[in-house]
């Protein structure tokens, strides 16, 4: 039964040789693969997971996109809204101001309307006496023999005056 | 997919062309006795090929062997020579001394001999036999597959692997997280590049084994020197770096007191148990690989066997022979990983009972594992 029995041979070239490759993979060979496999693998789970965040970051981003469109939407049609208040208002406050001019122009106009009315008034007092000074000259100058129809004339006149008037 | 499926496609084919190979060679081996003996000796051929041997044979020619560097160191200091010197059962003088291969009725048949006045005395030999080279070639081979993923981490960073270096680092991976990391946990970076180391040197080997020309056909794993160096280290590594539990546990085991105490029964079951796990180690790669190698080459001798009851029997037992050792080596392929796996596997969990620290400890780790 030589093949139970061991060589010594090869037991001593078994033992040299796998100390041989033992030493060469201990030293080159498994720390780079296991430091190589176990860096990969975290740079696989890495990017796993930087691109659920980019997954979620984009879903968010879309969200707020939204919320944003929806808010700018919103305030537009706020603004429009004032802005159409506003022109109302506008208008409101500018008929109220042109009518108060127009009142305050009107009222201006009746001052001076009277004014002037009683200035025409004075003016044709002015003019009605210097008539009268006309008339009574006239009638000195026909009349003055009678006293008496001087004075009814001159009656008669006023009164006509006072009836113009 | 692609991979395995090319992987596949070229085992299929190697173990095709192995089958052809095997053939002739056990051919050639017959044939040359034919002329001689006219008589085929099973046992001889079959010992033969799973042995060892100071040269290596050549496909289809049994007078050539290619020429080793045999090493011994005989009763007068170190003799180093070639083995073509001593073939066929020539002597060799070397300076004082006289060597030559022992015969069949020598003690130590097969083996280099010292004469020294006309007695034979076995030298210390460190010859570089069929054996021992095939051993190296394993180990540049592994070398080399293993530097080239290493290198490849090196200088492509990150990026994925592919076809060779790929299936290296698959397999690699396949071991490192499917057995070493599970059974070893937080110890497994420092027990992993022995462990590796094992699987890939025994499944190379193994797969060598199965080549029948050059560079492989050597039984190594078949060997049971080769099988015993691997578990003694794995023996020295269990026990040299157990912890403190470990050696308590074989020498006081937690057992009731009248297991141990008056007469030591479990003490002496559990350190006997210490030296049967390497003996297992041993025995079950030795065995499995040599047998599978046994019944390739019984297989194919049938065809010799057979071929002496005349052309119709010897044709018939040629298709079933080829068929079944078609269908062995195929297993063989398979065998060959499973036994790197087993041993692997094992190794790591013999390693991992010297590992084992204390109860309390245990669950600690564990619950910080989680």
């Amino acid at each position: 039964m030589e093949l139970f029995k061991p060589d010594f041979g090869l037991i001593f070239w078994m033992f040299v040789a796998f100390a041989i490759l033992f030493f060469v993979l201990y030293k080159w060979g498994w720390p780079a693969i296991m430091k190589g496999v176990e860096s990969r693998a975290d740079l696989i789970d890495k990017g796993v997971e930087y691109a659920q965040n980019a997954k979620e970051q984009l879903d968010h981003a879309r969200e707020q996109a939204d919320k944003t469109l929806a808010e700018a939407r919103k305030q537009q049609a706020d603004m429009l809204r004032e802005a159409d208040r506003m022109k109302t208002q506008i208008i409101d406050e500018a008929r109220e101001a042109a009518r108060k001019e127009a009142a305050k122009v009107m009222d201006a106009a009746k001052i001076s309307i009277a004014q002037e009315r009683k200035e025409a008034e004075k003016q044709f007092r002015n003019e009605v006496s210097a008539f009268a000074l006309d008339i009574a000259t006239k009638v000195v100058k026909g009349d003055l023999a009678d006293k008496q129809q001087q004075k009814k004339l001159v009656d008669s006149l006023i009164s006509d005056m006072e009836k113009q008037n | 997919m692609h991979l395995l499926n090319d992987i596949s496609r070229k085992l299929t084919a190697l173990v095709v062309m192995l089958v052809a190979m095997v053939a002739p060679a056990v051919a050639a081996d017959t044939s040359e006795q034919h002329d001689s003996e006219s008589k085929i000796n099973p046992k001889e051929i079959i010992f033969e090929h799973l042995g060892d041997g100071y040269g290596w044979e050549v496909p289809f020619n049994h007078h050539i062997r290619i020429p080793l560097p045999v090493i011994v160191w005989g009763q007068d200091g170190l003799h180093c020579f070639l083995s073509s010197r001593v073939e066929h059962g020539k002597e060799y003088t070397d300076g004082n001394a006289t060597f030559k291969i022992a015969d069949d009725n020598s003690p130590y048949k097969g083996k280099i001999v010292e004469i020294i006045d006309g007695k034979e005395y076995k030298p210390w030999d460190f010859s570089i036999t069929k054996n021992v080279c095939a051993l190296f070639i394993a180990i540049i081979l592994v070398m080399w597959s293993i530097l080239a993923v290493a290198k490849w981490h090196r200088n492509m960073g990150h990026k994925a692997p592919r076809k060779f270096v790929g299936a290296i680092e698959a397999l690699i991976t396949f071991i490192y997280d499917g057995v070493i990391k599970p059974t070893l946990g937080a110890k497994a970076p420092r027990f992993a590049p022995y462990l590796l180391t094992v699987f890939f040197f025994i499944l190379y080997m193994n797969l060598l084994g199965l080549i029948v020309v050059f560079p492989g056909g050597a039984n190594l794993t078949g060997n049971i020197a080769v099988t015993l160096v691997l578990a003694l280290i794995t023996f020295f590594i269990t026990n040299f770096m157990g912890t403190k539990h470990y050696w308590k546990e074989v020498l006081w085991p937690d057992v009731p007191l009248w297991l141990k105490f008056p007469i030591p029964i479990m003490p002496v079951i559990e350190i006997f148990g210490v030296f049967t796990k390497p003996a297992a180690l041993t025995v079950r790669l030795f065995a499995n690989m040599m047998g599978g190698h046994m019944i390739v080459i019984v297989l194919t001798l049938l065809i010799f066997i057979f071929g002496a009851m005349g052309a119709a029997v010897a044709g018939a037992t040629t298709v079933v022979s080829v068929c079944f050792s078609v269908f062995m080596l195929l297993i063989d392929v398979l065998v060959s990983f499973i036994q790197a796996y087993v041993f692997t596997m094992l190794s790591t969990l013999f390693i991992a009972f010297g590992q084992e620290d204390g109860h309390h400890e245990k669950k600690e780790t564990k619950t910080a594992n989680n």
